[in-house]
């Protein structure tokens, strides 16, 4: 996974609440088997005017001028702003995929989905929640002249252009992989003989999770 | 010591290891396996040279993009070749690490969610995962079951646990008992309504009280499947009779004296009588009516006798621009009557509303009727092969073909409409699926959840039309 340490970049705000998964990346998106390719359809049916078609490329498609990924001011944005229980509705990755691809590597958000809040972590976007309040004033910020802020892991800050800080609050075991870009898989298998002996203890307690008819 | 919530034993039951910094690991029983979201980990698998943990506990089934027309053809019909792509690695992936497969042309092929409980590869006391979001749907059997995302399914494929954190208890208590001709859909549209999309999140759900006691295994399935629909990973109704009688004698649930260990074992997935939850819920469920959708989530829901609601009625400013956003996309206006809502197609089926008891509901209500002639499509795709079968064998198939729909093949179809199955811009489905999003049934299509009995009166009568009237009119009477 790729490390997240420090970035600054330029905000984009999304006013829209309980933005669901199938908004992220339509379910057409979703036939591919690889973990790339869908940074062009994030967003994809707010993004175009035309529906989405896993076989079009973006220049072949009718953009959609007033939605605001498509405004001229937040093109290059890496911070995305958004409202209430963002991500929420399917399991699939391919929406956190979609937008690191993009290059949005951190959502604020007063809050997130379950799923997809975990998701994040294991793909180097770093989900943040804030108050509702601060929420609102960096809208005001963004729709205004724009904002740039400088989020910082290990610190785990938000810098303001005034040089006002936020603190925010991360996991601590999700902020070290993040920091380190650690393979969690690799993280689990070092506790592989506590897995094998709780595994032992559990088949004698309930043999009948074992195993498959014949 | 106080007493410990079903949710708070199966996760003791589960606990691997407590790390330190508040992370734990918890064992995995079942892993459930579909195209769309498993490629990516078995890739992942491949490329760091990692083997399953323990094969026997992974069951694969294609779902979502089998198409549900010429099965017979198995792979040769699936016309979109990236679909098709998708589905054939799946085969591959299943055959390469030696992972069971009901593969499409299998006879036990299904919708996951389905499938699962069926074969009785969803047992009581289980932890159930699938990086599918509607796993909550096997909760009912008293397990503890969440969707994951891909990289937790290589996680789960190569270490059989999970890093989760232990959510919050809540408890839904559903007093007194469902009218006739209301059912757990609507049991669940209701508490969405009442909670909100959000309201579930971080907490664990337990469905409780004597409505939910009623239910049985198929009408807590469709519960719990919704649980997630409002915010909750997992969902879970406590372990009684109904379960126990649901499990015996499937294919995979133990069989004998293996079996009666298991039941006395089972007796204890209950809350205890003190356990105590962090948040509770009640609702009166003898006051509920159908409910319908209005909105593009499934938290804007009404009774079949509301209206879609007056914008003056919203509780913040984000709610009311969330209300008229949705009133736009799906073409209502504030104060209009549920029951003047025409419906161009309707959908019965999806994990939440395919098993056979909602096929059942849906064909007493279609008997000696035909679907309106405004209405363009009505189909029922049930949810499996078993299903399909058992149906036919009812003659609920002639009774929907009679009546003008279309009767499928299995799969998840117009839920999420991946395969040829969608909506057109604009067109409005009565559908007993679980979420109304925007352009989830197709580009611009108008979703409105309902339970099959009201999905089946809405083709009926060519608009959304309160269910009992039909039932109390009887077999062909007039709508
Ligand atoms: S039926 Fe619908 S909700 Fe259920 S698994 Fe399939 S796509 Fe998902």
């Amino acid at each position: 996974m790729k490390p997240f340490t420090k970035l600054m970049g330029r905000v984009l705000p999304l006013d829209k609440a309980n933005v669901d998964t199938d908004q992220i990346i339509p379910k057409q998106f979703l036939k591919s088997i690889r973990r790339t390719g869908f940074g062009d359809n994030l967003f994809d049916a707010w993004r175009y005017l035309d529906e989405g078609d896993p076989a079009k490329t973006p220049n072949e498609r009718r953009i959609n001028p007033d939605f605001v990924l498509n405004s001229p001011r937040y093109q290059g944005a890496s911070i995305l702003l958004a409202r209430e229980n963002f991500g929420c509705g399917s399991s699939r990755e391919h929406a956190v995929w979609a937008l690191e691809e993009y290059g949005l590597r951190v959502v604020l958000a007063p809050s997130f989905a379950d799923i997809f809040f975990s998701n994040c972590f294991k793909n180097g976007v770093l989900p943040i929640v804030l108050e509702e309040g601060v929420i609102d004033e960096l809208f005001r910020l963004a729709a205004g002249e724009g904002v740039e802020l400088m989020v910082d892991l290990a610190a785990q800050v938000i810098r303001m252009p005034t040089g006002r800080t936020l603190a925010f609050e991360v996991d601590s075991f999700r902020k070290r992989c993040l920091l380190e870009g650690l393979d969690d898989i690799g993280v689990t298998l070092t506790d592989a003989d506590a897995i094998r002996e709780f595994e032992q203890a559990h088949r004698r307690r309930a043999p009948w999770l074992f195993g498959q008819p014949a | 010591m106080a007493g410990r919530t079903l949710y708070d034993k199966l996760w003791d039951a589960h606990l691997v290891k407590q790390r330190d910094d508040g992370t734990a690991l918890i064992y995995i029983d079942r892993h459930l396996l579909h195209e769309v979201t498993s490629p990516q980990a078995f890739e992942g698998l491949r490329l760091a040279g990692r083997r399953p943990w323990r094969v026997d506990a992974n069951i694969a089934t294609p779902d979502h993009n089998v198409p549900t027309v010429q099965r017979s053809q198995g792979l040769a019909g699936i016309t979109d070749p990236i679909a098709k792509i998708q589905v054939e690695t799946l085969d591959d992936n299943c055959r390469e690490f030696g992972i069971l497969e009901f593969a499409i042309l299998d006879p036990r092929q299904g919708i996951v969610h389905v499938v699962g409980p069926e074969q009785g590869a969803t047992l009581p006391g289980m932890t159930v995962v699938c990086g599918d979001s509607h796993t909550s749907t096997h909760g009912a059997f008293a397990a503890l079951a969440h969707g994951i995302g891909t990289s937790e399914v290589e996680h789960v494929l190569a270490t059989q646990c999970l890093i989760q954190r232990k959510a919050r208890n809540m408890r839904i208590v559903a007093d007194g008992q469902l009218p006739a001709g209301v059912t757990a859909k609507d049991l669940a549209l209701a508490i969405i309504g009442r909670i909100g999309t959000a309201g579930g999140t971080g907490y664990t759900l337990e469905f409780s009280g004597d409505a939910v006691r009623a239910l049985s295994m198929e009408g807590r399935m469709t519960l719990c499947n919704m649980a997630i629909e409002a915010g909750a990973r997992a969902g879970m109704v406590a372990f009684d009779e109904v379960t126990l009688e649901y499990v015996r004698g499937r294919p995979f649930a133990p069989k004998g004296e293996l079996f009666e260990q298991a039941a006395l074992a089972w007796r204890d997935l209950v809350s205890d009588a003190d356990a105590v939850f962090d948040a509770e819920v009640h609702i009166d469920a003898s006051a509920l009516e159908p409910q319908v959708t209005w909105g593009t989530s499934p938290e804007m829901v009404v009774g079949v006798s509301g209206v879609v609601p007056e914008l003056e009625a919203a509780q913040s400013k984000g709610q009311r621009q969330g209300w008229e956003s949705a009133m736009r996309y799906m073409g209502l206006e504030p104060g209009m009557r549920i029951t003047d809502i025409g419906v161009d197609r309707v959908f019965i089926g999806s994990c939440t509303n395919s098993r056979i008891e909602d096929l059942r509901a849906a064909a007493d209500v279609v008997r000696g009727r035909k679907v309106a002639d405004s209405v363009l499509q009505a189909m029922v795709v049930p949810g499996s092969g078993p299903v399909k079968q058992q149906a036919e064998a009812e003659g609920l198939h002639e009774v929907f073909l009679a009546a003008g729909f279309e009767w499928r093949d299995p799969g998840c179809s117009m839920c999420l409409a991946m395969n040829a199955d969608r909506l057109g811009a604009g067109e409005h489905c009565a559908s007993t699926s679980n979420r109304n999003f925007e352009g989830r049934q197709g580009h611009g299509g108008r979703t409105h959840l309902v339970s099959p009995q009201m999905a089946a009166a809405a083709a009926v009568a060519g608009h959304f039309t309160d269910v009992r009237a039909l039932i109390a009119a009887g077999a062909g009477g007039a709508a």
